[in-house]
């Protein structure tokens, strides 16, 4: 059926850049988490999905992120998002997501002005 | 909803399996291009689906694990205008009233983090209804082109 999601991690300084590819549903989910908290784990406090690769999630997969947003909170850290679909867009802003993680609309803006806040 | 007769009608009876989501999203894809929504719209449709078969795979307790979608095209003679989509289980039923609204507040705080399907559906459809009770449950979902 559907193949696994694929991470890809850009490990830079100060930030990681965490690219997927495909269906984040459980599974999915699940992927991201394990990489976001080994990020923090090896000290990362900015963490950014970069999610060209997404055209579809599912609310599971939304909830394991929201796990993500908990763990960077308690870490003082920060969970962005970049390059998402207008619908995956508009469901994190219809769930509220956007309050606790920044959108931006495409990783160079991200860096830009996710390094300065 | 409107009570219309449709212009055309699509049923897809799908096993509650995994992955069975992304095959009903397919179906409701081409319909909803039919249609001649914009793509930002037909991928609303899509995910909306997605959800309601999620909510029915996951909180039915169907002892038939199966799904019955069925698409229907209102329109006139110049064109489908608007898709209806019910997902139906024969699940155990539940009170939409009771259903809780979940807030990211409480669920950041809390311990379950999701219970999200129906508020997603309700965003990104234009018009949605839940007919449910001990014969099961019809989420009835429609999108205008």
């Amino acid at each position: 059926m559907t193949e696994a999601l694929k991470l890809t991690i850009d490990r830079r300084d100060g930030l990681a850049v965490i690219y997927t590819e495909g269906y984040i549903n459980n599974q999915g989910g699940e992927e991201i988490a394990r990489a976001a908290y080994e990020l923090v784990d090896g000290g990362y406090r900015r963490l950014l999905l970069n999610l060209t690769g997404t055209k579809i999630i599912n609310s599971i997969g939304i909830s394991i992120l929201i796990e993500i947003i908990e763990k960077m909170l308690e870490v003082e850290g920060k969970l962005m998002f970049c390059a998402l679909t207008p619908t995956i867009e508009k469901t994190f802003h219809i769930m509220g997501l956007a309050q606790y993680a920044a959108i931006y609309p495409d990783e160079e803006s991200a860096v830009a002005q996710g390094a300065a806040t | 909803m409107t009570a219309r007769t449709p212009i055309r009608e699509v049923t897809l009876i799908l096993p509650m399996a995994p992955d069975m989501e992304i095959v009903a999203s397919q179906a409701a894809s081409a319909l909803a291009g039919f249609v001649g929504m914009s793509a930002d719209r037909v991928d609303e449709v899509r995910m909306a689906v997605v959800e309601a078969c999620i909510n029915a795979f996951e909180h039915s307790h169907a002892v038939e694990r199966r799904v019955d979608i069925t698409f229907r095209l209102f329109g006139d003679s110049a064109g489908p205008e608007r898709l209806e989509i019910r997902v139906h289980d024969r699940g155990v039923g539940f009170a939409p009233e009771r259903v809780e609204v979940p807030r990211l507040e409480e669920k950041l705080r809390g311990d379950r983090k999701r219970g999200w399907g129906l508020k997603i559906i309700q965003g990104l459809m234009d018009e949605v209804e839940i007919l449910s009770g001990s014969q099961g449950t019809t989420v009835v979902m429609s999108k205008s082109r």
